[in-house]
Formats: structure tokens, C-alpha cells, sequence
């Protein structure tokens, strides 16, 4: 048979926030996703990742959405289903830029563990009024000795390849990680092409 | 009928810079995308149980409910989600959100001078069946002007999020509504090549239409999964 045309992408617009990020946003709807990809009982190295979103005049993007799905401290994708009482491991995460000072993301989560020869990362999916398709990036840890030998690391061009590593810090005793994405200029971060 | 010499056109999507929406220029990577080698592509994306699906989630003239009924057109939404090969994708998640029918979106930071509906939210999300289905009603949205322009004006849209079973089936999206005077005045709609526009238009289904009650169109949803055949 004839292979069907995609349904062409269209931005996410400034809209969003009470459809897709609605408790955040502080909406009276629920939201499938937050900024917790955990629970208090989930095993592995808890850390906080933190960042901005900045455009090409160096302004902070106040109204992106990003998405965050990663494996587990061992190495797993969660496989069953999210329920509404998002329990244990959740491993995906959604939050809008535009309820925290300076326009911030944190995300609650553990550092994922290696999988089939790659170094720890969080995959991301970056969506934003202005944003026509939407772009999607990963997060290494500046902590992994194994980012060397990293194959999508690797098919970076070297002097593009700090942009995915999020940078180890240490406030009121937890572990985090910044991440800030730029959309142009000499930090501009590698975006993927994950459909051809 | 497609014409079999003519070779159709897969390139769908808008490119990430388009001038004519001004938020692009700075909002657009402006180096090459790095092509992912195709082991790296296969990553499941999460799957969502039915508890996060409320009552009246598929139902947007009733989940926003305070006093009353919403005002305006009721409409009944309804399409499949499959791939590219017509199979259906079973249990994927859909999310909606939209303006109400006078154009007003429940959003804080909206300013358009146009009245609130206190019984409309404009939200909601539903699974899709075994046959990929998902249907929803709701009140057809008004349209409602922006800043990109003088005088800028979105057609009546409705926004869909899609999460599919791969990472390379994720799809936000708007839909359209058919014969809209604004679609030549819109960069939004304008971005998609030429011969994809008619992808984002539902299609009015007068075999659909509850008697009495409410419109229906359709819209399906085609996800990515270009390399994969039915039988590998």
C-alpha cells in the first residue's frame, strides 16, 4: 500500500500552560506529568536538573515546555504504563519555563544509568511558541568518564559537544545538574534529526 | 485516485525558520540538525494508563462545567492515530486544548478584549482504542487576533499533543477547521508546504452528526515510522 503522509507539526503557541501543564501553572485540570520523575522510595542517586532556556538575543524563554524521558538508575525505561499516582520510577517528566524566577526548569529525578554502550543522558524534547517543529536534544552528566566513548557524543562535532553536558553543582546538599539550552549564537545546542 | 507517476511529497513539516511568524527568528536553531543512527532511535516512548484519563476528559463542553453549559457550537471531534502504514496506534495518549467560541483562551497571560466562559476550561486528553480512535466534544473555537503583524488573525484552531509509541512519534499540532477565510493570512498555517495544508484541515462528516446535537468532523492523525515497513 501507499505509505500515508505525517500530519505536518505546528508550534505548541504561548497557550499551553492549562492544557498540558496545568497544576503547575496553578489550572484547575489535572497534568499527566510534572517535574518529579520519582518518588521518595525510588533507588538511585537523586539530582535536580536545572535550566534556561535562552533565544538568540540572549532573553530567556519564558513560555517553552520540555520534556524529559530517561531510563532508571539501572539502566531500565520504566515499560508500564504512568498512572495517575505516579509511583517509584517515572522517568518522563513535562514543566513549562514560565512559573519559576528567571524563568528556570528543575526537574526532581536519579541520575539514569548506562545503556546498551552509551553514557548516562536524559533525552529532551524542547517545544516553544516560535518553535514550528519541535526539537529534540539530550542531557550527558560532566561526571561520566564514559562520555569519551559515547556514539551519539561521538557523531558531534567535538567543538559542539559541551552543549550536551550538563554541569555538576552542589546546593543545600543535592546534587545538581545544570543544563541551559541556547537556540542560537557560539552556545547554540545540537538539536537532532531523529526522523531521517 | 493519486496519479502513480506522480511521486508523492513526504517533506510535510514547516521548516524551523519561517520569517512571516516573527517568534521563529530567534527562536530557530540555526546550525544543522545532527543525523541519530538508527539504533538510537529506538526508544519507546512512555505509555499512559487509564487512570489518568478523568470523567469528562473527552468531554469539553462538561469538564469545565461551574454553572451552567458552555455557550457556543457543539462539536464532536473524532479521527484515528495510526502510522504511516494505516496501523493503528493503540493506547496513545491525545491531548486538546483550544480557545473558547469567542476566541478568548482561559491562559493568564492572554489579553484579547473577548469574554471568559466560566463553564468552558478548553482542555482536555483521551486514549485511543484498539482501532487507534479517539473522538471528543467540545465547542468550535472562535478565531482571535496576535501580535505578529497588524491586524494578525489565527483561523479557528484546535491544539493536539500526541505521544506515541517511538520517540520519533511525538506530534504537536493544530488542527483546522475546512473553508477558513484566515488560512491565506496565517504564517502559522502558512509554514507547512503548500501540498501538506489539507493534512491539518478536519474534514465536516454530515454521516457523523448526532441529530439534534452537535457537528462532527474528522481529523486523523499520521505519526512517523518512515523506515519501518509492515513486515520488517
Amino acid at each position: 500500500m501507499e505509505k500515508l503522509r505525517e500530519t505536518p507539526s505546528q508550534t505548541v503557541g504561548p497557550f499551553f500552560a492549562y492544557g498540558l501543564t496545568a497544576v503547575q501553572y496553578s489550572y484547575d485540570y489535572t497534568s499527566i506529568a510534572d517535574d518529579r520523575l520519582v518518588d521518595l522510595s525510588t533507588d538511585g542517586n537523586r539530582i535536580i536538573i536545572t535550566g534556561c532556556v535562552y533565544d538568540g538575543q540572549g532573553k530567556v524563554v519564558p513560555d517553552a515546555m520540555i520534556e524529559l524521558w530517561q531510563v532508571d538508575g539501572s539502566g531500565q525505561y520504566r515499560t508500564t504504563p504512568l498512572e495517575k499516582d505516579r509511583e517509584n520510577f517515572i522517568g518522563f517528566g513535562r514543566l513549562g519555563t514560565g512559573t519559576q524566577a528567571g524563568c528556570q526548569f528543575c526537574f526532581t529525578t536519579v541520575k539514569p544509568g548506562a545503556l546498551d554502550g552509551q553514557s548516562p543522558h536524559i533525552n529532551v524534547i524542547l517545544f516553544m511558541r516560535g518553535s514550528l517543529l519541535h526539537l529534540y536534544t539530550r542531557i550527558y552528566f560532566d561526571d561520566e568518564k564514559s562520555n569519551e566513548k559515547d556514539p551519539l557524543l561521538n557523531s558531534v562535532p567535538s567543538e559542539r559537544r559541551h552543549t550536551l553536558i550538563a554541569k555538576q553543582s552542589s546546593r543545600n546538599g543535592n546534587t545538581e545538574y545544570k543544563f541551559d539550552i541556547y537556540m542560537q549564537g557560539d552556545k547554540e545546542t545540537v538539536f537532532f534529526d531523529v526522523k531521517n | 485516485m493519486t496519479n502513480k507517476m506522480e511521486k508523492t511529497d513526504y517533506n510535510v513539516h514547516p521548516p524551523h525558520l519561517c520569517e512571516g511568524y516573527k517568534s521563529t527568528i530567534f527562536r530557530s536553531p540555526t546550525k544543522p540538525l545532527v543525523p541519530v543512527a538508527s539504533m538510537l532511535k529506538d526508544i519507546t516512548m512512555p505509555a499512559f494508563g487509564e487512570s489518568v484519563i478523568r470523567q469528562w476528559d473527552n468531554d469539553l463542553t462538561k469538564n469545565g462545567r461551574r454553572n451552567g453549559e458552555p455557550i457556543g457550537e457543539r462539536i464532536k471531534m473524532s479521527g484515528r492515530v495510526t502510522d504511516q502504514f494505516n496501523r493503528p496506534l493503540q493506547n496513545v495518549l491525545v491531548e486538546v486544548w483550544q480557545a473558547n467560541s469567542a476566541g478568548r483562551y482561559i491562559h493568564k497571560a492572554e489579553i484579547h478584549d473577548a469574554p471568559i466562559d466560566p463553564n468552558f476550561l478548553g482542555a482536555g486528553r483521551m486514549l485511543t482504542d484498539n482501532e487507534g480512535r479517539y473522538s471528543f466534544y467540545t465547542i468550535k473555537p472562535g478565531a482571535y487576533p496576535w501580535g505578529n503583524h497588524h491586524n494578525a488573525w489565527r483561523p479557528n484552531h484546535i491544539h493536539f499533543s500526541v505521544i506515541g509509541r517511538q520517540f520519533e512519534q511525538r506530534l504537536v499540532t493544530q488542527m483546522y477547521f475546512p473553508g477558513d477565510p484566515l488560512f491565506e493570512f496565517d504564517p502559522i498555517f502558512q509554514s507547512v508546504p503548500k501540498h501538506a495544508r489539507e493534512l491539518l484541515i478536519a474534514k465536516f462528516r454530515m454521516d457523523w452528526t448526532e441529530p439534534e446535537f452537535a457537528v462532527a468532523y474528522e481529523f486523523n492523525i499520521v505519526m512517523s515510522g518512515a523506515n519501518k515497513t509492515p513486515f520488517e
